[in-house]
C-alpha cells in the first residue's frame, strides 16, 4: 500500500506557520503554548512559597487565593504543561521523524488536536478573570468540596476548569490517534518495533495509556460538572453546608476518588515514560555507547504502563478501603519498582566505561537518573500502607512527586531542547548558559525538595495555608520553609536564563549543521536542518539497523546512522 | 484433528510475531481503520467508566432503585406491556448493524448504488432509534423523572439513565450524520476515482461498535 503524501509546500505565511498541517510546525505550536502555560505555572508556585516562607508578609495572598494557586499550579504543571509537551510537543516532532515517516498519518485531525489544546488552555486561564477566580479545590478536585460554597472558585471556576479538562482530552485523543497509527503503521522500510528508538518506544506507550486514561478523567468531569449544573447525585452525599441541607443524596465521592485515580496514577507514567525514553537516547547518545539491556528497556516500558492500571488506589489509603485493597495496590506498586529499577541499572550501565561527552543534554539526563532514583526511593516508601498512613498528607508526599514527576520530567524536558534544538532551528545552544541553568535548576531543586523530606517526618501537613500554633512544629521548621523559598525563587529566576538562552540562540547561535551530536536515529540524517515540510526530500531513508550503534569497532567514525547501509563489521578476536 | 487445530495455532501465533516484528505496518490495514479500531478502543472505555460509574451508584443508593420493567412499560390499546417500546428499540439497532454489514459487502463489490442505498437505510434505522428515544425521554420527563430526582425512588437513576442513554444517543446522532456523509459521497461518485471502499467498512465499525454498546446498557438498564 503506497501513501505518498502530495508534497505541495504550504504558500503564505498562515497556512505554513499557523494553519499548518506539518507536525513539526504543530510540535512548535504545542511546545510553545505549553511553555507559555508552564511559566504561569512557575510564578504560582513562586507565590505560595513567599506565603509559606514568609508569612504574613504578603497581604496580596490571602487562604483563598493561596488555594487557588495551589491548584492551578498542579493542574497546569501535570496536564498543560508536561502532558502537552511530551505527546504534543516532542511526540509531534520526533515520531514521524524517528520512523521515517514523511508526517502524521492525519495531518488534519492532528492540527485539529493542537487549536483544541489551545483552546482548552484558554478556557483555563479564563478562570483567572471570573467571579470568584479559579477553583481552589486541589488538582485532585475532589467532591463535594470541589463544587460546594466555601472553596474558592465553586460558582465559576470549576466548571471552567471542568470545560477546559474535556476539551483538552479531545484534543489530546485527536493527537493520540495520530501517534499511535502512526508509530503502527507509517514507519519506514527496515523500521522494525524493536529497531524504534526508546523515546519513540516511550512516547508511543504514553499515548496508549493516555487513550486509556483519560476517559476516566472525561467522564468523572462530565458527571461533576452534572453534579454542579444539573443537581444530581453521583458524588455528593446528603450534606449539611453552612447549616443547610442541601439537595443532595446518596451520592459516592469515593467513586469519584477511584475514577480520578484511574485516571491519575497512569497520568504518571504519561509523563514519566517519554521521559524515560528520550534520557535514554540522550546518554547513549553522549556517552557513544549502545543503550545497555535495549530489548529490557522496550519490555520495561510495555510492563510498566500494564501495571499503571492497577496501582491506582495507593493514592487513597487514607480515604477507607477494605484492607485486603491496600494489599493488593501495596503489592503491584512495589512490583512496579522491578521494572524501574532494570531501566535506572540500565542507564548507569550505558554510562559505565562510556566515551561521556558532557554536553549540556547529558548534564540533565545524568542530573534526571540521580533525581529520579531519590524520588523513586520515597516511592517504596508510600507504597506501603502502614508507612503511607503518618506520612499521607504531610511535604514527604509533596517531595516525593516533586521530586518523581516533576523535576525529573522536567530536567528531561531541558536535555531534551538543548538537544534537539539544533534540529529545530539549525543552531546549537548556548553552552555556558545552558550550563548555569543545569547547575542551577539541579543543586536548586536539590535544595528546595531535599528538605521537604524532613519537614514531612516533623508532620508538617501539605495544604495549609499558615502553620501557626502549631506545637508540634517547631521553629526551626519555619526557617527551612524560609530557605527553601529562597531557593524556589532562586529557581525561578534560573529559567529566566533559558528563556533568554531559547531567544538568544535562534539569532546568535552557533550554525550546528545537520547532526552535531554525532547521533545515528533518523531524525538526524534529513537532508535539509530544519527538515522542510515532507520531511525527507525524494527519498525516504531506508533502515538498515537498530539506533544505538556507536563506537562499532571496525569503522572509523564512531557512530552508524541508521539508515547507513554497510554490513555489521566483523567483530575482531 | 488435535493435531490440525495445533497446526493453526502454530500458525496463529507465527502469523502474529511476524506481524508484530515487521517493519512498516504492524497491522495490515489501512490508516483510517487502524485509527479508527484504537479511536474506538479508547471510547470502550469512556462508556465502561460510565457503566461503572452506574453500578456503583446503584448499589450504594440509600433509596430502592425504580423497577425498570414497570418504569420502561407502555400501556398500548388497554394492555400493559412492559419492556415494548426498547424491544422494539433494540430490534431495529441490531436491524441496522444487518443493513450496514450489507452496505460493507456491496462496498467491496463497488456496486456503488447498493452499498449507498443500504448505508441510508442503516442511518434512517438510526434515526428511528434516536427518535424512539426522544419519545422515550419525554415520555419519563412527563412522569416526573429528573436528574434530580423521581417518583419512583433513588435520585440517582434519572441521572445516570439520561447521562448514559444520552451520552449513547449522542454516538448514533454522530453515527448517523457520518452515515448520511459518506453514503452521498459514495452517490456522487467521490470513491470512483481511486476505487477504494473501505470508508465504508470504517463507519460500519463505528456503527457495529454503537450497537454492542447498546447491548451492554439494555442488559445493565432494563433487564437487571
Amino acid at each position: 500500500m503506497d501513501h505518498e503524501h502530495d508534497m505541495h509546500e504550504p504558500q503564505s505565511f498562515w497556512t505554513k506557520y499557523v494553519w499548518s498541517q506539518d507536525h513539526k510546525v504543530i510540535a512548535i505550536q504545542y511546545s510553545v503554548i505549553a511553555i507559555f502555560v508552564g511559566f504561569i505555572a512557575l510564578i504560582l508556585s513562586g507565590l505560595m512559597r513567599l506565603q509559606l516562607g514568609f508569612p504574613g508578609s504578603f497581604d496580596f495572598i490571602d487562604p483563598s487565593a493561596y488555594y487557588q494557586f495551589v491548584t492551578m499550579h498542579g493542574m497546569i504543571m501535570v496536564i498543560y504543561l508536561l502532558t502537552a509537551l511530551f505527546l504534543g510537543g516532542f511526540g509531534n516532532y520526533l515520531i514521524p521523524l524517528m520512523v521515517g515517516a514523511r508526517d502524521m498519518v492525519f495531518p488534519f485531525v492532528n492540527m485539529l488536536s493542537v487549536w483544541f489544546y489551545l483552546l482548552a488552555v484558554i478556557v483555563l486561564l479564563a478562570s483567572f478573570f471570573v467571579p470568584g477566580g479559579p477553583t481552589g479545590a486541589g488538582w485532585t478536585l475532589y467532591p463535594p468540596q470541589a463544587i460546594l460554597a466555601g472553596t474558592p472558585g465553586s460558582d465559576w471556576g470549576i466548571i471552567l476548569m471542568l470545560v477546559s479538562l474535556a476539551i483538552f482530552i479531545v484534543a489530546a485523543t485527536m493527537g493520540g490517534l495520530n501517534y499511535v497509527t502512526t508509530v503502527l503503521q507509517a514507519r519506514t522500510r527496515g523500521m522494525t518495533l524493536m529497531r524504534m528508538p526508546l523515546t519513540v518506544w516511550g512516547i508511543f506507550m504514553a499515548t496508549i495509556l493516555a487513550l486509556l486514561a483519560f476517559p476516566a478523567l472525561f467522564v468523572s468531569a462530565v458527571m461533576m460538572l452534572f453534579d454542579k449544573l444539573l443537581g444530581t447525585s453521583f458524588f455528593m452525599p446528603a450534606i449539611l453546608s453552612m447549616g443547610q441541607q442541601l439537595d443532595h443524596e446518596g451520592g459516592s465521592p469515593i467513586l469519584f476518588q477511584h475514577l480520578f485515580w484511574f485516571f491519575g496514577h497512569p497520568e504518571v507514567y504519561i509523563v514519566a515514560l517519554p521521559a524515560f525514553g528520550i534520557v535514554s537516547d540522550l546518554i547513549s547518545t553522549h556517552a557513544r555507547k549502545n543503550i545497555f539491556g535495549y530489548r529490557m528497556m522496550v519490555w520495561a516500558i510495555v510492563i510498566i504502563g500494564v501495571l499503571s492500571f492497577v496501582v491506582w488506589a495507593h493514592h487513597m489509603y487514607v480515604s477507607g478501603m477494605n484492607p485486603y485493597f491496600g494489599y493488593f495496590f501495596a503489592t503491584t506498586t512495589l512490583i512496579i519498582a522491578v521494572p524501574t529499577a532494570i531501566k535506572v541499572y540500565n542507564w548507569v550501565l550505558t554510562l559505565w566505561q562510556g566515551n561521556i561527552r558532557l554536553n549540556v543534554p547529558m548534564l540533565f539526563a545524568i542530573g534526571f537518573v540521580s533525581t529520579f532514583t531519590i524520588g523513586g526511593l520515597t516511592g517504596l516508601f508510600l507504597g506501603n500502607v502502614v508507612i503511607d498512613l503518618p506520612l499521607s498528607d504531610t511535604y514527604f508526599v509533596v517531595a516525593h512527586f516533586h521530586m518523581v514527576m516533576g523535576v525529573s520530567p522536567i530536567l528531561v524536558v531541558f536535555g531534551a531542547i538543548y538537544h534537539w534544538y539544533p534540529k529545530m532551528t539549525g543552531r546549537m545552544m548556548h553552552d555556558g548558559m545552558g550550563k548555569v541553568h543545569f547547575w542551577g535548576t539541579f543543586l536548586g531543586t536539590y535544595a528546595i525538595y531535599f528538605p521537604m523530606h524532613y519537614l514531612g517526618i516533623l508532620g508538617v501537613p501539605r495544604r495549609y495555608f499558615a502553620y501557626e500554633n502549631y506545637d508540634f512544629i517547631p521553629d526551626s521548621a519555619k526557617d527551612l520553609n524560609a530557605m527553601i523559598s529562597v531557593m524556589a525563587i532562586f529557581v525561578a529566576l534560573m529559567q529566566l536564563v533559558f528563556l533568554y538562552n531559547l531567544v538568544w540562540s535562534y539569532f546568535k547561535g552557533k550554525e550546528s549543521g545537520d547532526n552535531p551530536w554525532q547521533a545515528t536515529s533518523l531524525e538526524w540524517q534529513t537532508e535539509h536542518t530544519p527538515p522542510r515540510h515532507g520531511n525527507w526530500g525524494k527519498e525516504i531513508p531506508v533502515c538498515h539497523r537498530w539506533a544505538y550503534d556507536y563506537s562499532v569497532p571496525g569503522f572509523e567514525q564512531d557512530f552508524l546512522p541508521q539508515n547507513f547501509e554497510g554490513k555489521k563489521a566483523e567483530v575482531s578476536s | 484433528m488435535q493435531t490440525q487445530s495445533n497446526q493453526t495455532l502454530e500458525q496463529g501465533v507465527g502469523g502474529l510475531v511476524q506481524d508484530w516484528s515487521a517493519d512498516k505496518q504492524t497491522f495490515g490495514v489501512p490508516w483510517g481503520k487502524a485509527m479508527m479500531w484504537i479511536f474506538l478502543l479508547s471510547d470502550t472505555f469512556v462508556f465502561s467508566c460510565f457503566l461503572v460509574g452506574y453500578m456503583v451508584m446503584r448499589m450504594s443508593a440509600v433509596e430502592p432503585w425504580p423497577n425498570a420493567s414497570e418504569v420502561f412499560a407502555l400501556t398500548i390499546a388497554g394492555h400493559h406491556i412492559p419492556l415494548v417500546l426498547i424491544a422494539i428499540m433494540t430490534f431495529i439497532l441490531i436491524t441496522s448493524s444487518g443493513t450496514m454489514a450489507m452496505a460493507v459487502n456491496f462496498g467491496y463489490r463497488k456496486d456503488k448504488k447498493k452499498a449507498a442505498i443500504l448505508m441510508l437505510v442503516t442511518a434512517v434505522l438510526g434515526l428511528s432509534f434516536v427518535g424512539m428515544q426522544a419519545f422515550e425521554w419525554t415520555k419519563l420527563i412527563e412522569e416526573g423523572v429528573r436528574p434530580w430526582g423521581n417518583p419512583f425512588g433513588a435520585t440517582q437513576f434519572g441521572a445516570v439513565f439520561f447521562m448514559v442513554t444520552g451520552f449513547h444517543g449522542l454516538h448514533v446522532s454522530i453515527g448517523v450524520i457520518y452515515l448520511f456523509i459518506v453514503a452521498f459521497k459514495i452517490l456522487r461518485g467521490h470513491y470512483e476515482q481511486s476505487g477504494n471502499y473501505e470508508i465504508v467498512e470504517i463507519a460500519g465499525l463505528y456503527w457495529h461498535f454503537v450497537d454492542l454498546v447498546w447491548v451492554f446498557i439494555f442488559a445493565l438498564f432494563y433487564l437487571w
